[in-house]
């Protein structure tokens, strides 16, 4: 065998490639069975849901499946509302004003998934009027913000909008 | 330990096929002349009881595969019919959920008692840290099980623990979604779970495989944390005197199984696993089965996500890292007054985790999981560190034959 001394030979170059070529064509040979347990197209086609929030009382609070999660429609009553917006934001673990997360103020959208582990909160539960999450104690106010517990951010916003008054479609 | 094979098969043929695979040779070298310590006690039959716990739990497992069917629609009705219309269904299916449980019963005795004798210590940390491997796997695979019959339980369960991926930084929710196939868990997440559930007790095995390959290399410990030194004094052969204690131990293991199978087959159990999983309303107060509830103490102690998870998956980097935490020579808790004492209140200390892990996280149940979750690691960090080196051990034993004598009388020579 050639000394560590010697000049590199066409082999050496050749078994160099050979490996580079092995690990690339390895790396690619895995990668689809990786990626195909990302969501399928059939899961990727169930973007949007349209609901009609008429009937929707004011104080009443509407959960709809979207993507296979809860979505909250709160129609929020006034004092819900001024409670809501007339928090200060240095009081807040993940300070958002109430007007960065509606685009009216008698409808909060929300996904109804805690941003702690991934439970569905109570409505109309915990010390703030909003939402309660049983399973490790989160406790979120009138905006969906979280106030208390181990949950890291507010509950989050999907894409909406308002088709008519009474008509939105998330996603 | 076990040196090279002196089996020489008695039949023309045996002597054929072992000069092209020794198989039989080996299997007589680790199964039937391999020494073991002459006093072993009763804690050393649960390796036997573990192994035996492995093969029921794939045979009853192979068998519920036949008849269950991995879909969200179905896996429910599936799992009702299996109980109700399948020839023993009912029992295999009592067997293999209880059986999951007596499984961690028996795991966790093994761990303690490899604790409190420092079977950990050299020349067995790889042995160890093997053991540490299957205990990770075990929990993957009883994690996974506990999903596929799609009650309340399953679907919450499978839910918070996968959203512990998305505590960990940047990458988190794109790692979740990739192990969900979608945004919730949902049929991609049970089909999936249902092909890992089937093959990840074969990758036990193969571990366990290691797991005693490793304990043959480096010889059994035993209660006197003595290794042999003299076979003839010291040990007994494996057959027939491990292999029928062992037999015992088994029997006994059993009573206390097909007790629960057939006296009170749900009382580990969640009763809220006996309603369909639905997406849209999570049960009152998700608790996940008793052999989880230190770890889930220890989640929900720290208030911080990401905190909360590291330091779950600390609990069992501090088993990886006993061997080297412990830094006394003296392996057995048998020659440690003050050891023995700190490792019945580390198991107080689990239990109690255990307890509050099972309660809701209110009030002064959130206080006591703080400090048993801060004793846990300063026992692994703090106490085992310092108590090598500050605590004066009992004399140790010579050999396990003194051991046994007591005295240390020599023992007359047996033929």
């Amino acid at each position: 065998m050639a000394t560590s001394t010697a000049e590199p030979t066409r082999r050496d170059m050749l078994y160099i490639a050979t490996g580079a070529a092995t690990a690339v064509a390895t790396g690619a040979a895995i990668w689809p069975f990786i990626a195909q347990m990302n969501p399928d197209a059939s899961t990727l086609a169930l973007s949007s849901t349209e609901l009609d929030i008429g009937a929707i009382p004011e104080g009443q609070i509407v959960t709809v499946k979207w993507r296979g999660k809860p979505v909250f429609v709160r129609h929020r009553t006034k004092k819900e509302i001024e409670e809501a917006e007339n928090v200060q934001l240095s009081q807040l673990p993940d300070p958002q004003a109430d007007s960065a997360r509606v685009k009216k103020p008698e409808w909060l959208v929300v996904i109804g998934i805690c941003t702690h582990l991934g439970c569905i909160p109570l409505g109309h539960q915990g010390a703030y009027d909003g939402w309660f999450c049983p399973c490790h104690g989160s406790v979120y106010d009138t905006s969906g913000r979280i106030r208390q517990g181990p949950a890291p951010r507010n509950l989050d916003v999907p894409d909406y909008a308002f088709l008519t008054d009474t008509k939105i479609k998330i996603g | 330990m076990s040196g090279p094979s002196t089996y020489v098969p008695k039949s023309a043929i045996g002597r054929w096929f072992e000069s092209r695979l020794p198989v039989m040779g080996l299997m007589h070298s680790s199964f039937v002349v391999y020494p073991t310590p002459k006093n072993l006690n009763y804690w050393w039959t649960f390796g036997a009881i573990l192994s035996f716990m492995l093969v029921a739990q794939i045979v009853t497992g192979v068998v519920l595969a036949m008849h269950y069917t991995p879909n969200t629609g179905l896996a429910f009705d599936s799992v009702e019919h299996i109980m109700r219309d399948v020839n023993w269904g009912w029992m295999i299916r009592y067997l293999h959920s209880n059986g999951a449980s007596m499984f961690f019963l028996a795991v966790y005795i093994h761990i303690a008692r490899g604790m409190y004798y420092g079977s950990y210590k050299a020349p067995r940390e790889i042995l160890w840290i093997l053991g540490v491997v299957i205990f990770l796997l075990m929990m993957a695979t009883a994690f996974m099980g506990y999903v596929l019959p799609w009650g309340q339980m399953s679907f919450w369960g499978a839910t918070v623990i996968t959203n512990l991926f998305t505590a960990i930084p940047f990458v988190g929710d794109a790692i979740t979604t990739w192990l969900w196939g979608g945004y919730s868990v949902d049929n991609p997440t049970l089909n999936r779970f249902f092909s890992l559930h089937y093959l990840l007790p074969f990758m036990i095995v193969g571990v366990v495989g290691l797991h005693v390959w490793a304990l043959h290399v480096v010889g059994q410990n035993n209660p006197a944390g003595v290794d042999i030194k003299d076979v003839e004094k010291d040990s007994v052969p494996f057959t027939p005197h491990a292999t029928m204690k062992d037999s015992v131990g088994i029997a006994l293991f059993l009573m206390l199984y097909c007790w629960f199978v057939f006296f009170v087959p749900n009382y580990l159990g969640d009763p809220d696993n006996y309603i369909v999983a639905n997406p849209m309303l999570t049960p009152p107060h998700i608790v996940p089965e008793w052999y989880f509830l230190p770890f889930y103490a220890i989640l929900r102690a720290i208030p911080s996500k990401l905190g909360g998870v590291i330091f779950m998956f600390g609990a069992i980097v501090m088993l990886v890292l006993l061997p080297w935490l412990d830094t006394s020579r003296v392996r057995s808790a048998v020659y440690r007054p003050v050891f023995k004492i700190l490792f019945w209140v580390f198991i107080a200390c689990v239990v109690g985790l255990g307890y509050l892990g099972s309660q809701p996280p209110e009030g002064g149940a959130v206080l006591a999981a703080r400090i048993l979750t801060a004793y846990y690691f300063i026992h692994f960090l703090v106490l085992l560190p310092l108590l090598g080196l500050f605590e004066t051990p009992k004399p140790v034993p010579a050999s396990i034959a003194d051991a046994v004598l007591h005295g240390g009388a020599a023992e007359p020579a047996k033929a």
